[in-house]
C-alpha cells in the first residue's frame, strides 16, 4: 500500500475525520489553535464586551441612549453623508477605471499609484489638510466662497472626507473585470448594429454592474465608520455635522460607558448588515461571470 | 480629410479626452492638491522651522512610540498572519468561510468602536479595570493599549494577502516534501516560504502604513499625553487644534513622505509579482 501521507495514523480517528478531510501537509492543529486563539483574544472577546456592557442596560435604557435624537442625526448623517460620497466615487470610479484599462497616456503608472494614496495615507493627514483645502481661505475654498459655497465645516464637508477615503474601492474592484471583459462582445456589439453609446449602455456597463455594486458598499461601509479624516472638516456641531463615530468618542470623555456601548453596538449591527451585503453581492456576481 | 475608422473598442477622441480630463480633475483637486498642500503648509516658512517641528521632543517621543507600536504591531500580524493563511489554505476543514469572514471582520468595523472595545475590557470601569489597579498595571492610555487597538484595526492584512495566494498554490510541493521526509517546520522554511515571500512582504507594508497611521482606535485608547502616549497622527491633531500649523503640517509631511514610500514599493512588488495586486481592497 503506498501513502503519500507518512504521519497517517495506523487507525482511523474518526472524530478528527469528521472535522476536515486530512491533508498531508502537517501543522493543522497548531496553526489553527494559534489563529483561533489569537483571533478569540484580540477580536472576538472584545467585541463581546461592547455588546455585554450595552446588555447590561434595560431595553428602553438602551433605547433613549443608541437612538436618542441626537445619535439618531448622527446615523443619519453618517449614512447620507457616505452614500452621496459613495454614489460620487461611483461614477468617477468608473472613468478613472475606464481611463486605466482602456486609454494609454502620460503619466498613467503615476495617476495608477495615486488612486491608493487613501489606503496608505494616514487619516489624520488627509483630515488637516482638506480642511485647509477647504476651508474659506483654503486654495479651493476661496473659489468657493464667492460662488455661495461652503465646503468645510458642514455635511459637504464630510461628503468631500469620504469621498478621499472611499476613492480607490470602486476603481479597484472595477479594473480587474473591466481587463477581463473580452473586446468580441462589444464587437459583436458593434456589428450587429449598435453605436458605441448602445455598446457601453447596453453591454458594457450591465457586465459591470456586479463589480460596482461591491466597490460602492465596500466605499459606503468604509465611510460609515470612518474618522479621523472627517473630524477636522466637518464642524461637529450637534445635531448638523456630528457624526456617529464622534458620538461615540464624546460619550466615552464623559464617561458615558453604557451610552457609548450602545451607539457602538448600533455601529456594529450596521457593519454587520453591510458585510452580509457585500458577501451576498460577490456571491451573486460569481454567479453571473 | 482622411478619418482613420475607429476599432470597435475604442472610444472617439472627444470622449477620451473628456473622460481624461474628468479624471484629471477628480483626482487632482481629491488627492494631488491635498498631497502638496501638506508639505507647501509645512514649508511656508521655510525649510528651518519644519526641521525645528519635527525634531522638538514632543515630535520625536511621538515618532519613538509610532516606531515601536509598528514595531511590536507589524511581526504580531505577520505570525499570525503566516500561521492563518497555513491552517486555512493548506488544510480542508468546517467553518472555513466562517473564520475568514471573521479574520476580515476589523475591517469592517468603526476604529473608534475598535478602540472602545479595549477601554470596556481594561479601562477603569472595564472588565479587568478594578484588577489591573490593583496590580499597578497600565494598559489603557498606555503603550500596551495602543499596540492592541494597532493590532486590531491591521489584524487582517498579511492573512488576507496570504490566504489567496497560498491557495491559489495548492499543497502539491508541500505533500512532496514531506512524503520525502522533511519535518513541517523545514517544509515551510523550503518550500512555502519562499513562495509567498512577495505576497508576505505586500501584506506586511500595508499593515505597517496602517499601523503608523492609525488615528481613530489610538485616539481613543490613548488619552493623547503629550511626550508619553501620543502617536504621530495623535501629534498632528494636537498641534493642530492649537493652531500651531506649521508644526501639525510639518509632521504630517512625514506621515505622507511615509505613505508615498509605501506606494512606490507597492508599486514595485506588483511588478515583480503581478498577482499580488488588486487583493487591498477585498
Amino acid at each position: 500500500m503506498v501513502t503519500l501521507a507518512p504521519e497517517a495514523p495506523l487507525l482511523p480517528a474518526p472524530r478528527r475525520s469528521v472535522l476536515r478531510r486530512r491533508s498531508a501537509v502537517p501543522g493543522f492543529g497548531l496553526t489553527l489553535g494559534l489563529t483561533v486563539t489569537i483571533l478569540s483574544l484580540v477580536v472576538l472577546i472584545p467585541l463581546a464586551a461592547v455588546v455585554i456592557q450595552s446588555a447590561k442596560l434595560s431595553p428602553a435604557e438602551f433605547a433613549r441612549a443608541a437612538f436618542s435624537e441626537r445619535a439618531v442625526h448622527a446615523y443619519l448623517l453618517s449614512f447620507g453623508t457616505s452614500f452621496i460620497a459613495a454614489v460620487i466615487n461611483g461614477v468617477f470610479g468608473v472613468l478613472t477605471a475606464w481611463a486605466l484599462v482602456r486609454y494609454n497616456f502620460i503619466g498613467k503608472t503615476l495617476l495608477n499609484g495615486l488612486v491608493d494614496l487613501p489606503f496608505a495615507l494616514p487619516t489624520a493627514v488627509a483630515g488637516i489638510s482638506l480642511a485647509t483645502l477647504y476651508s474659506p481661505n483654503g486654495w479651493v475654498g476661496q473659489l468657493l466662497t464667492p460662488l455661495g459655497i461652503k465646503a468645510a465645516y458642514n455635511p459637504t464637508g464630510i461628503v468631500i472626507a469620504l469621498t478621499f477615503i472611499g476613492l480607490p474601492f470602486v476603481v479597484r474592484t472595477l479594473e480587474p473585470v473591466l481587463r477581463d471583459l473580452a473586446a468580441d462582445v462589444e464587437e459583436a456589439s458593434a456589428s450587429l448594429g449598435a453605436n458605441r453609446l448602445q455598446t457601453i449602455v447596453r453591454v458594457v456597463l450591465p457586465a459591470l454592474g456586479p463589480a460596482w455594486l461591491t466597490g460602492f458598499a465596500l466605499a459606503f461601509a468604509r465611510g460609515v465608520g470612518e474618522y479621523g479624516s472627517v473630524i477636522f472638516i466637518a464642524g461637529n456641531r450637534p445635531f448638523v455635522s456630528e457624526i456617529a463615530p464622534l458620538l461615540i468618542t464624546i460619550q466615552l470623555q464623559q464617561f458615558e460607558l453604557p451610552a457609548a456601548s450602545s451607539i457602538a453596538v448600533v455601529m456594529l449591527g450596521v457593519s454587520f448588515v453591510m458585510l452580509l451585503v457585500i458577501n451576498a453581492i460577490q456571491a451573486w456576481s460569481r454567479r453571473m461571470g | 480629410m482622411a478619418k482613420r475608422a475607429l476599432h470597435a473598442t475604442e472610444d472617439a477622441p472627444w470622449v477620451r479626452w473628456t473622460v481624461l480630463g474628468l479624471v484629471c480633475l477628480f483626482i487632482g483637486l481629491m488627492l494631488v492638491l491635498p498631497l502638496t498642500s501638506v508639505f507647501v503648509e509645512a514649508w511656508r516658512k521655510g525649510f528651518d522651522p519644519f526641521l525645528e517641528a519635527i525634531s522638538e521632543p514632543d515630535a520625536l517621543s511621538a515618532i519613538k512610540l509610532t516606531l515601536i507600536t509598528a514595531a511590536i504591531t507589524v511581526p504580531f500580524n505577520a505570525v499570525f498572519g503566516v500561521c492563518a493563511a497555513w491552517a486555512v489554505a493548506k488544510h480542508n476543514f468546517r467553518g472555513k468561510a466562517l473564520l475568514i469572514t471573521l479574520i476580515d471582520l476589523p475591517f469592517s468595523v468603526s476604529p473608534v468602536v475598535a478602540g472602545l472595545i479595549y477601554v470596556l475590557v481594561f479601562g477603569l470601569q472595564g472588565w479587568f479595570g478594578p484588577w489591573l489597579i490593583d496590580h499597578d498595571i497600565h494598559i489603557v492610555y498606555a503603550l500596551p493599549g495602543i499596540v492592541l487597538a494597532t493590532i486590531f484595526v491591521t489584524f487582517p492584512f498579511v492573512a488576507r494577502e496570504l490566504i489567496p495566494l497560498m491557495q491559489a498554490q495548492g499543497t502539491d510541493e508541500e505533500e512532496a516534501a514531506v512524503s520525502m521526509g522533511a519535518s513541517g517546520l523545514k517544509t515551510f522554511w523550503r518550500v512555502t516560504a519562499p513562495n509567498i515571500r512577495w505576497g508576505l512582504l505586500y501584506g506586511v507594508l500595508l499593515c505597517n502604513a496602517r499601523a503608523m497611521g492609525e488615528f481613530g482606535a489610538v485616539s481613543v485608547v490613548s488619552g493623547k499625553i503629550r511626550g508619553e502616549t501620543d502617536t504621530m497622527p495623535l501629534h498632528v491633531e494636537i498641534l493642530y487644534n492649537e493652531y500651531n500649523f506649521v508644526g501639525a503640517f510639518s509632521v504630517a509631511a512625514l506621515l505622507c513622505l511615509l505613505a508615498l514610500a509605501t506606494l512606490v514599493l507597492k508599486g514595485l512588488l506588483e511588478v515583480i509579482q503581478p498577482e499580488v495586486s488588486g487583493r487591498a481592497v477585498r
